[in-house]
């Protein structure tokens, strides 16, 4: 036990060492009850009945811990563990609670698994338990993986039933009564005599109780679940009060902003601040690893003065110089030697027989660019640090900070915040770690730190880029043989590196939703290479999916068109996973498919399986004089049981929509050794007038419950890509599009 | 300067060079408007200078001298919603909001000129504000619905 967990704590197993390692370990300790982070911070006079449930005088606060960066995370947290509290989920505040392991996330680890989530037999589903053995051990308090509502659905409805519960056993004490004779209601108990009890007046009674353990509602029974719900946050979002990180105002706060090398890591070898420390507010420059913070009194002091430092950057390099010297090194890592994975080898595809055929495929380097520019506050006392900031990764953080400021992780105090957007982004730290280096310089003193739009978008961990390789055969009108190698470098690798954690193991990522792709073929293959590390990359909206989906399915669907079959009829054949198949089934009837139409007028279809969710899309695009424009979007998903359908439309819409505008228009480019992007202007995304007409089915006949913010997104670039080229005949082997068709 | 904001005039001492923005975030601390950009290509920081949508980003306070400001927090409030908010509300656009201050307000200015566009004509008003989160289908749902109540 005790070297394993040493051995776990080290080490995150992102590959299949994972399974074996801890199913043996995790058992006993996994069983033990999480203590509660609650207990060491309870303002006078509160009470604490679980992790999840504060309540104090004013009422209840639901913790949900699940970070928010715009997917409604925290409404769904609400709803979730008010349904079985019996709490007006418009009347209670939230926090997002302290970075605590009790707060893990038992879904996400199992992510990193190379267990195809349609596979439900015994080997899979013991390493899905290990997934989450091993995210409680490691205390693994993170958000990400679509797997907040997986994560959150029956622990946040045990942890509002169990509160309930105890709150009415406190009660039927005090009255001398049993807790059967005694219901609840919109935050009291109700006696059997009409006599109400807010919870408010029961905590403290019940906080000394052990927790009742209670059975779950039976869904029929909801009152709000799975019914259109009114997110928390939608009136503040609406009437610009809705506070994100960079609208906290503190006594005493300085403004500050952060210049780092254009090259990421060479360093700062001297700078002239004299103009800087001139001009009107400017109360200090300060440097930073890599660079140098200028701190004034208003954000745009800040920001100007820092232009007008002068800075002699060091030249040490960490990667290759230019885009096209990274593209070989893609193309020399197809090699036995940094061969990461084959989890699909069916047959024998060298000796398969047909007409053969030969494409490859490239998805370029990605920002994440929410549209909030990355930004921290943080104070520093010898004593204490608090941190201001809006994370998916608040215990790493915490770690972190403790690390550069030298204090106990216990000293360190997290302050979680909803993010503008994130999309991965807030699985990064690095701004954290520099206004954590400043605050140091000024104890007691309240850093707000901002990074300017040019800082963020030259200095962001990047959506890897991919080469694809792939070859096939056709036989008598239909595929016969299939076999896919994508060459990336591994996001778990450098993402973990960052914390100082080792990956062991192969990388699931590069090869996601490709090897696991629930199509059956006599003859089938699908291998990853791991480009040696260059680039720093990151989690991006769908990671290693968001450029294997449009891999796959643009290879499929080459095929099939060289089959001469029909692109619904022949996928429908090949797939061998129901839910998958009744996605294909569903968007086909809604697009009224009969074919992929032609002569200035396209269909493409892709269907994907990502993150549990199968999901399948239809494009409709048409050729008019100033390009091509996108007309139709269809889109059919199964993530199970739909607890807010307007949510889950917008999250499925949201990630098809975000990917269809990087697979138009959107890369990072590397000259110099420095990306050659610099704002919007040059990083651009889909705008309104390019925006198709969309219609999405969450069918929620089947299935366990996932998430909806991922899926959505890789089926939208190969659908367009397949519809393009129904329409001109044109194939786009290559994102992003815009680089070789002109678009409306 | 002299610059009145959501209905309070206000005397400053400020570089004629501060972008409105900054001026109204760190100065007055009117926190609605946001920082996307800074260069006219987010539409985040969209407010009205004598009733018309603008980037606060692009408006530098020597211009803004003497003129009247309204932020997405002087346009309607929780307890009195605008229209377009409260048709933003009902079609629930918003994810993660960052944007939305900057698309309600494009909105109302939009509303004001045209009171009845045509999809191409909103298309082509709303297209300088980006949502990364592209909740656009939604943006287009709550732009009509605000025209059909204002219409009603
Ligand atoms: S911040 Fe003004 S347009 Fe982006
Ligand atoms: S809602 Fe996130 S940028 Fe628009």
């Amino acid at each position: 036990m005790g070297r394993l967990k040493t051995i776990a704590r080290r080490t995150f197993l992102i590959g299949s060492a994972a399974v074996a390692g801890g199913v043996a370990f995790g058992i006993y300790a996994y069983r033990k009850p999480v203590e509660n982070p609650l207990l060491a911070d309870l303002p006078p006079g509160a009470a604490t009945l679980n992790p999840y449930v504060l309540i104090d005088a004013e009422g209840v606060t639901l913790i949900t811990p699940r970070a928010d960066v715009g997917q409604g995370a925290v409404s769904i947290q609400t709803y979730l563990l008010a349904e079985e509290l019996d709490v007006d989920p418009a009347t209670i505040r939230t926090d997002f609670g302290p970075a605590s392991g009790a707060y893990y996330n038992g879904k996400v680890a199992a992510e990193g698994m190379p267990l195809a989530a349609w596979d439900d037999g015994l080997v899979a589903r013991t390493g899905r338990g290990a997934g989450d053995v091993i995210a409680k051990f490691l205390g693994l308090h993170l958000t990400g993986g679509s797997t907040t509502v997986p994560d959150s659905y029956d622990k946040l409805r045990a942890a509002g039933a169990s509160a309930r519960e105890t709150l009415k056993e406190a009660a039927a004490q005090r009255l001398g009564v049993d807790r059967t004779a005694l219901r609840t209601e919109d935050g009291a108990v109700i006696a059997p005599d009409g006599t109400r009890i807010t919870y408010a007046d029961l905590a403290t009674e019940a906080a000394t109780l052990d927790p009742v353990e209670a059975a779950l509602r039976d869904p029929a029974d909801w009152r709000w679940l799975g019914k259109p719900m009114r997110r928390t946050d939608i009136v503040a979002k609406s009437t610009g009060t809705f506070r994100y990180g960079g609208d906290l105002v503190f006594d005493g706060m300085l403004h500050a902003t952060v210049v780092t090398n254009p090259v990421m890591g060479a360093g700062l070898t001297s700078m002239d601040t004299g103009a800087a420390l001139a001009m009107r507010g400017v109360a200090a420059v300060l440097p930073v690893t890599d660079g140098f913070a200028v701190l004034a009194d208003n954000t745009w002091r800040a920001m100007k003065a820092a232009r007008a430092v002068v800075p002699v950057w060091g030249t040490a390099t960490t990667h290759a110089a230019t885009t096209d010297e990274m593209w070989q090194a893609h193309a020399d890592a197809m090699t036995e030697a940094n061969r990461d994975s084959r989890f699909a080898d069916d047959g024998d595809v060298d000796a398969a027989p047909g007409t053969p055929l030969a494409a490859d495929y490239r998805a370029p380097f990605l920002h994440h660019a929410p549209l909030e520019p990355a930004n921290a506050t943080v104070t520093y006392t010898a004593e204490r640090t608090d941190i201001w900031t809006a994370t998916q990764i608040p215990t790493f953080i915490r770690d972190a900070v403790a690390g550069i400021t030298g204090q106990d992780a216990d000293q360190v105090h997290l302050h979680n915040l909803a993010s503008g957007g994130s999309f991965g982004h807030r699985l990064e730290d690095i701004w954290v770690r520099q206004t954590a280096e400043i605050a140091m310089q000024r104890p007691g003193t309240p850093i707000r730190m901002t990074w300017s739009r040019e800082q963020d978008m030259a200095h962001g961990f990047l959506r890897p880029m991919a080469l694809a390789r792939g070859r096939g055969t056709v036989d008598a009108g239909q595929v016969r043989s299939f076999d896919l190698s994508i060459a990336a470098h591994s996001v778990g690798e450098s993402q973990l590196g960052r914390q100082g954690l080792p990956a062991a193991g192969p990388d699931v990522a590069i090869v996601a939703a490709a090897w696991d792709a629930p199509y059956a073929l006599p003859d089938r293959r699908v291998t990853g290479y791991r480009v040696p590390a260059g680039v720093g990359v990151s989690s991006w909206r769908s990671v290693g999916a968001s450029h294997n989906g449009f891999f796959h399915e643009s290879l499929m669907d080459e095929l099939i068109h060289a089959a001469g079959a029909d692109p619904v009829e022949e996928r429908l054949r090949l797939i061998h996973h129901a839910p998958t198949r009744q996605v294909l089934e569903t968007v086909a009837d809604m697009a009224s498919w009969d074919g992929p139409l032609g002569d200035g007028r396209g269909r493409g279809v892709a269907v994907t399986f990502a993150f549990g969710v199968p999901c399948a899309q239809v494009i409709e695009v048409s050729q008019t004089d100033a390009g091509l424009r996108l007309d139709r979007l269809w889109l059919a998903a199964e993530v199970g049981r739909v607890l807010d359908p307007v949510n889950i439309e917008s999250q499925l819409s949201g990630g098809a929509l975000f990917g269809l505008g990087h697979a138009i228009g959107a890369e990072i480019t590397f000259a110099d050794h420095r990306p050659e992007q610099s704002n919007f202007h040059d990083y651009d995304s889909l705008r309104l007038w390019q925006v198709p007409q969309v219609e999405v089915r969450a069918l929620g006949t089947t299935g366990e419950i996932r998430g909806a913010g991922e899926p959505g997104l890789p089926a939208a670039a190969p659908a367009l890509a397949n519809a393009i080229f129904a329409a001109t005949g044109t194939r786009l082997r290559e994102m992003p599009f815009a680089k070789t068709m002109v678009f409306a | 300067m002299r610059i009145t904001v959501d209905g309070t005039p206000h005397e400053l001492d400020i570089e004629a060079d501060m972008p409105l923005l900054w001026l109204l975030r760190d100065e007055l601390g009117i926190h609605g408007p946001k920082y996307g950009c800074g260069i006219a290509q987010c539409g985040a920081c969209t407010v009205h200078l004598d009733g018309l949508a603008v980037r606060s980003c692009q408006i530098t306070a020597g211009e803004a001298d003497g003129a009247e400001i309204t932020t997405i927090e002087g346009l309607g409030t929780p307890e009195a919603l605008h229209p377009v908010q409260q048709a933003w509300i009902e079609e629930q656009v918003a994810q993660c909001g960052y944007c939305q201050s900057g698309q309600i307000m494009q909105a109302a200015s939009l509303l004001v000129l045209n009171p009845n566009p045509t999809d191409d004509e909103i298309d082509a008003a709303m297209s300088g504000n980006l949502c990364r989160c592209a909740s656009y289908p939604r943006i287009r749902a709550a732009i009509r619905r605000a025209i059909q109540a204002e219409g009603a």
